[in-house]
């Protein structure tokens, strides 16, 4: 573990990584106190304001409400929705992956032919096509963009069960009388930890994109929250008169994808040497 | 993949393409579900708050809702089979026509991103292989990383804002100019749009050649072959890129469903006249018959692809026939 420690020390990318992802979770934590206005406040008086205006840093947006307190709320939704997205994805994927690597026979076969079928369709199509069945809205784009994760996950672990299971150490524990249950939760289990670690945060990034991309088509967290998604829809009216108000939330949707990018790199070389 | 036993390759072939039998059954029956998993009653959704009672009935009943389940998919997919991909309310036509013209615009689109894509990626990726841990290579490296966390939607619109909006290079939606449409004109503009989706694309499959080159690079087979005085560059032309070929095949592919998802925000953006935006705005109209083809048409586009791929994969690597 020190190893993997110091490997990912010496990369300056990784730190920096882990550095914008930390400033936008810090962000995103303090959004109501750092937030100078209520982000939902209409001043009509004050539509499209430009940088630097005065009280309002960053400018408005077509109602007047505040730029700035929308795109601290809007990290918290992002993150939020984004890791538990992740999270749906990696919990439902890893149990569908012990489940298929272990039991074996008819029930791998269903497990890893559903998955088969899941990734026949482009990534961003499925997502989209489960919303047309279960309607638009943030719950069910998150749990759209969690189902099309699944067999990224599933994949992963099946893989490594498969591996776990040919080692000495549990084919000793089955000599020993432990039973199938507890070995697939301890001993294979805890080795398919690392693997899923690596996995969530390469894969953080694109889920916060993807979320954002079916609110900016209208699909996902509905206005009036604030979502950088939705912001950068709204946006497209006045792309003329304000484009600061397209460029914000972008780059804040991007500087945190790119965190996250390079937190994951920076993991998956440290604790997998043969990609070095 | 599945275990394949010897046979050469038109066994393979065969083999390869009843493996995505079963796979097309899974997608039909995921596309047909997104009309059966919707909550509420879909053939009232689809009529809207003025439909009557009757309407309502006579809709059921041609959707054949009042049946089983099993019944209607398989009356769906008999359909479908004939080509027959029902009929979109809102628009009042047929859908397989509606969505014929517009997966033109998407491949389009697909085309030209993927034609930057494969000219950026390739060369930046090689390039950064070659020269590792040169400037070039950091740059590239960095630019790559840059590019793979830009979300589409947004490269669309700052392209927009800048080639459109201030230089006024490009147009910034459609297809086409209103007085007819030419070749040369309809590149103009497919510039932005394929700009937009090929260089996320570009940026994933840079990193991806430089780590498979990379790979490639440090076998024994090269260190003899620049060991017998071959210049670097029929090194790496002949020995190093021809075994490199086959991880970037399969990660095209995968592109490929990246293009096509990808084209649905790209459309968007730019109001191409394709499937995405199309079905984007049949979710939001309730349209499930035009969302239905739509998906039907790009997933099972994405099958063939890589069936494909597979098959090319298969014609590089021999070994592949016999594993």
């Amino acid at each position: 573990m020190t190893d993997v420690m110091r490997m990912f020390r010496r990369s300056s990318a990784a730190l920096f990584g882990l550095a914008l992802v930390a400033v936008m979770a810090v962000l995103a934590v303090l959004a109501p106190w750092l937030a100078p206005r209520d982000p939902d406040a209409i001043d009509t008086a004050r539509r499209l304001a430009p940088i630097l205006t005065p009280g309002h840093p960053l400018g408005t947006d077509e109602f007047g409400r505040d730029l700035l307190s929308r795109l601290l709320y809007g990290a918290r939704i992002s993150l939020v929705v984004g890791l538990a997205a992740t999270a749906l994805a990696a919990v439902a994927g890893s149990l569908c992956g012990l489940l298929a690597g272990f039991v074996g026979r008819w029930v791998d076969q269903l497990i890893m032919r559903s998955i088969d079928t899941l990734m026949a369709f482009p990534y961003f199509l499925l997502a989209v096509a489960i919303i047309a069945a279960l309607g638009p809205g943030l719950v069910n784009g998150m749990v759209a963009v969690a189902v099309v994760n699944i067999p990224f996950y599933g994949r992963i672990v099946r893989a490594t069960v498969l591996a776990v299971k040919q080692t000495e150490y549990v084919e000793s524990a089955r000599a020993l009388g432990v039973s199938e249950l507890r070995l697939a939760l301890t001993h294979v289990l805890r080795n398919c930890l690392a693997p899923v670690i690596v996995a969530v945060t390469l894969n953080i990034g694109g889920m916060i994109t993807a979320l954002a991309g079916l609110s900016f088509l209208g699909l996902g967290v509905q206005p009036p929250t604030s979502d950088w998604g939705s912001m950068l829809a709204a946006s497209r009216q006045y792309l003329n008169v304000a484009p600061h108000v397209a460029a914000l939330p972008g780059i804040a949707i991007f500087l945190t994808v790119l965190g996250f990018n390079l937190l994951g790199d920076g993991l998956r070389d440290a604790l997998d040497p043969r990609l070095r | 993949m599945a275990a394949v036993g010897g046979g050469g390759l038109p066994a393979y072939a065969l083999r390869r393409l009843l493996l995505a039998v079963p796979v097309l059954f899974g997608v039909s029956v995921l596309v047909f579900a997104v009309l059966h998993l919707a909550p509420g009653d879909p053939a009232a959704i689809m009529l809207g708050a003025q439909a009557t009672k009757e309407d309502i009935q006579r809709l059921h009943r041609d959707l054949g809702l009042d049946q089983p389940l099993v019944v209607q998919y398989f009356h769906w997919i008999g359909q479908v089979a004939r080509g027959d991909l029902g009929r979109s309310i809102p628009l009042g036509r047929a859908v397989l026509p509606e969505v014929l013209l517009r997966f033109k615009a998407t491949l389009l689109l697909t085309a030209g991103a993927l034609t930057i894509a494969i000219l950026l990626g390739l060369i930046a990726g090689i390039v950064s292989a070659v020269k590792q841990y040169s400037w070039l290579d950091r740059l590239s490296m960095g630019v790559a990383v840059t590019g793979v966390s830009l979300p589409v939607f947004w490269t669309g619109i700052m392209l927009i804002i800048v080639f459109s909006l201030q230089l006024r290079w490009f147009p910034s939606s459609g297809m086409s100019s209103p007085y007819g449409s030419s070749v040369s004109d309809v590149i103009w503009h497919l510039v932005l749009p394929a700009m937009t989706l090929g260089t996320a694309s570009a940026a994933a499959l840079a990193r991806l050649t430089r780590s498979s080159v990379l790979e490639i690079i440090r076998q024994d087979y090269v260190r003899s072959a620049r060991a017998k005085g071959l210049a670097e560059r029929a090194v790496i032309a002949r020995h190093v890129l021809k075994n490199a070929i086959n991880p970037i095949i399969t990660v095209l592919g995968v592109q490929v469903g990246f293009l096509l998802g990808g084209a649905i925000l790209t459309e968007t953006v730019f109001s191409w006249p394709g499937l995405g935006s199309m079905m984007v705005r049949a979710i939001q109209a309730r349209d499930y018959p035009l969302v239905q083809g739509g998906v039907l048409l790009i997933a099972t586009t994405f099958v063939v692809v890589n069936l494909v791929v597979d098959l090319l994969y298969a014609i590089f690597d021999p070994r592949i026939r016999y594993d």
